[in-house]
């Protein structure tokens, strides 16, 4: 593996771990297993490089982006509350909704932003040019997205939402609104997953409605290759497994990539990554954990009450 | 440890009898594509073919990689970082996102592109004729006039003309613009059945009968893949289907006014051979095979209900009775 694709994959691998932060917040804390996001990611780019093209600043550019998609996911969470439409559907109603809103947005399936200044450049310009500048500015948000996601989930509001993911009826009895949580979650999920995309747009110059395929196998890969690693005993931990299992994710991919190891060629990347999770939630499993569900119904193992205590 | 020597000294004299294979320079290519698909490997195949002819033979003084991206763009991120990192003489993107990701990953390094539609567009190049940085390539821009023009005289009442595309395909939603514009000028209407994947297409097929008097396909990805799908449509409706690439009129479309992608393919790798030879980019302006070869399926003309005249059937390069 060249220098250039260790650089590459730690870039990739740093913006991936929005998205699976924005995976750990749905799944794992809200119990919700939201496919929104394979739509979210391609709005959060649409929105942003709409944006820039129009000569809107890049920073301001990217927070429209991510409001988009905490709408996006609101919206999911809309259709599952108010209207009773299954977790899973709802996502994907919203996904195949957004692919048009996509289009609408750019007005054309492909929108370059080469030439124009984007979070990437304002950086580079900031630090100096070098083969690490985008992988700084990604380490600094991704790292930034864990500890603000670590700090919200032990406020007030954010044990709320873990308890509603927790155990919705003892929830409600303590007369947390679950509805409201589920509205909450999905939206700072989405926002999260629309940063995600608001930045690959930019960092690779140009923002397509294709971008989205794959972003919750991805995601899921990274998540889990984190739990494999770290485990998820506390909040902290799991949140740093997402940034390191998404990075550890794309080390996988550039390894695959890099001519003649042992064989394997492109074509067979989907199975070396259904291989690698596949193999992370069989180790994971190992560890003794007790009380493992199916994937779509894994819960933190530590009960909100257990963080209540904690917190008192 | 004595053994390990005489071995390092066998190697050493093996070596130096062995007949020098290794060329004291070869070159490399990196041809990186979207996905697999039979116009963008026939493309691939005609770039190797061609670099063959102008004398870069692979596996004596040329090196080919070859990566798919399997539809994903992250993975054509990590290509092109990938590319980035083995330095290749020059880095070839078939199709509009894997040129677009090559010109991001590359630096200065030359990149030549292939089976772009709207280059300039794509924010790949700012002028075609003498390109500005260090990318040029081949462009599968084709005025539609001529295949307009050809439905006019195999379908004489002609009045509306159906179109089947993906709107998530920028390269398609160029042509079906241009489709547009060449209809206006001959005073035919156009109707659009836009079909956002591949199992939307019978569907997007059947809405055009009775609204269109023949169908004409661009070269979309989901379209293409799925074309003895419309072409049955078509049969049974009496509704003629065209397309602008030669190879679907082996698959059942009645004439296609194109040209084939393996040609596009030689085109890009006589480019790629002139940067190996050391001619500077500026000097390689975009090129738009604009050969289009008329090719016709007798049978499916008349499965459509479509006379074809003598002097077209004349006219055609390939007929397939």
């Amino acid at each position: 593996m060249t220098l250039f694709a260790l650089a590459g994959a730690f870039e990739t691998g740093l913006l991936f771990a929005l998205v699976a932060l924005s995976i750990f917040m749905s799944f794992r804390v809200l119990d919700f297993p939201d496919l929104t996001v394979d739509g979210s990611f391609p709005l959060g780019a649409a929105v942003s490089a709409a944006a820039i093209v129009h000569g809107i600043d890049p920073f301001i550019a990217t927070v429209f982006g991510m409001l988009a998609g905490a709408i996006a996911g609101f919206v999911t969470g809309l259709l599952n509350v108010r209207f009773g439409i299954m977790n899973l559907l709802a996502g994907i109603l919203s996904m195949v909704a957004l692919f048009s809103i996509n289009l609408r947005i750019m007005g054309r399936p492909n929108l370059p932003v080469y030439g124009h200044d984007t979070v990437f450049s304002r950086f580079e310009s900031l630090v100096g040019a070098g083969l690490w500048s985008n992988t700084i500015l990604l380490l600094i948000i991704a790292i930034g997205a864990k500890l603000i996601i670590d700090w919200f989930l032990k406020t007030e509001l954010g044990l709320g939402l873990r308890a509603s993911g927790e155990n919705p009826a003892m929830a409600e009895a303590q007369g947390i609104r679950n509805g409201a949580m589920t509205l909450l979650g999905m939206a700072i999920a989405n926002a999260l997953c629309a940063l995600a995309g608001s930045l690959f747009a930019q960092m690779q110059g140009v923002a397509d409605v294709t971008m989205g395929v794959g972003t919750i196998v991805t995601g899921l890969a990274a998540l889990i290759i984190g739990e494999a690693i770290l485990g998820r005993r506390t909040v902290f931990l799991a949140t740093l497994g997402c940034v390191i299992g998404a990075v550890v994710y794309r080390l996988f991919i550039a390894f695959a990539l890099s001519a003649g190891f042992i064989g394997i060629k492109p074509q067979d990347l989907n199975l070396i990554t259904a291989i690698v999770v596949a193999v992370a939630v069989v180790l994971s499993q190992s560890r003794g954990k007790k009380g493992r569900k199916s994937l779509f119904n894994f819960k933190l193992v530590r009960g909100a009450q257990q963080a209540d205590e904690e917190q008192s | 440890m004595k053994t390990a020597v005489l071995a390092t000294a066998a190697m050493a004299a093996l070596a130096g009898f062995a007949a020098p294979v290794v060329a004291q320079d070869t070159k490399t290519v990196a041809i990186t594509y979207i996905v697999e698909h039979p116009a963008l490997d026939a493309v691939r195949e005609g770039i190797v073919e061609s670099l063959a002819e102008k004398g870069y033979t692979e596996g004596e003084n040329l090196k080919v990689v070859a990566r798919s991206a399997q539809g994903n763009m992250t993975t054509q991120t990590q290509i092109a970082d990938e590319f980035a990192g083995i330095k290749p003489d020059v880095s070839v993107g078939i199709s509009t996102p894997s040129a677009q990701a090559l010109k991001n990953a590359m630096g200065d390094a030359p990149v030549v592109f292939a089976a772009v539609t709207d280059p300039v567009a794509a924010g790949l190049i700012e002028s075609p004729e003498a390109p500005e940085a260090n990318i040029t390539g081949t462009s599968d821009k084709q005025p539609p006039k001529p295949a307009l023009e050809l439905i006019q005289k195999l379908v004489p009442d002609v009045k509306t003309i159906g179109v089947i595309y993906n709107p998530g395909e920028a390269n398609s939603v160029v042509q079906v613009d241009e489709i547009k514009a060449g209809a206006e000028e001959l005073g035919l209407t156009v109707v659009e059945s836009p079909a956002a994947q591949s199992t939307m297409v019978p569907d997007a097929a059947r809405n055009l009968v009775g609204k269109a008097d023949a169908i004409l396909l661009p070269t979309d990805n989901s379209v293409i893949s799925v074309l003895e799908a419309i072409v049955t449509v078509g049969e049974r409706a009496k509704l003629p289907v065209f397309t602008t690439d030669t190879d679907s009129v082996e698959r059942g479309a009645v004439a296609a006014l194109g040209f084939n992608y393996a040609e596009m393919g030689k085109v890009t790798g006589d480019m790629v051979a002139q940067i190996l030879d050391g001619t500077a980019i500026a000097d390689i302006p975009v090129v738009v095979p604009g050969n289009q070869d008329l090719f016709l399926n007798m049978k499916a003309a008349e499965a459509m209900g479509v006379e074809v005249p003598a002097d077209v059937k004349d006219s055609a390069k390939k007929v397939i009775e």
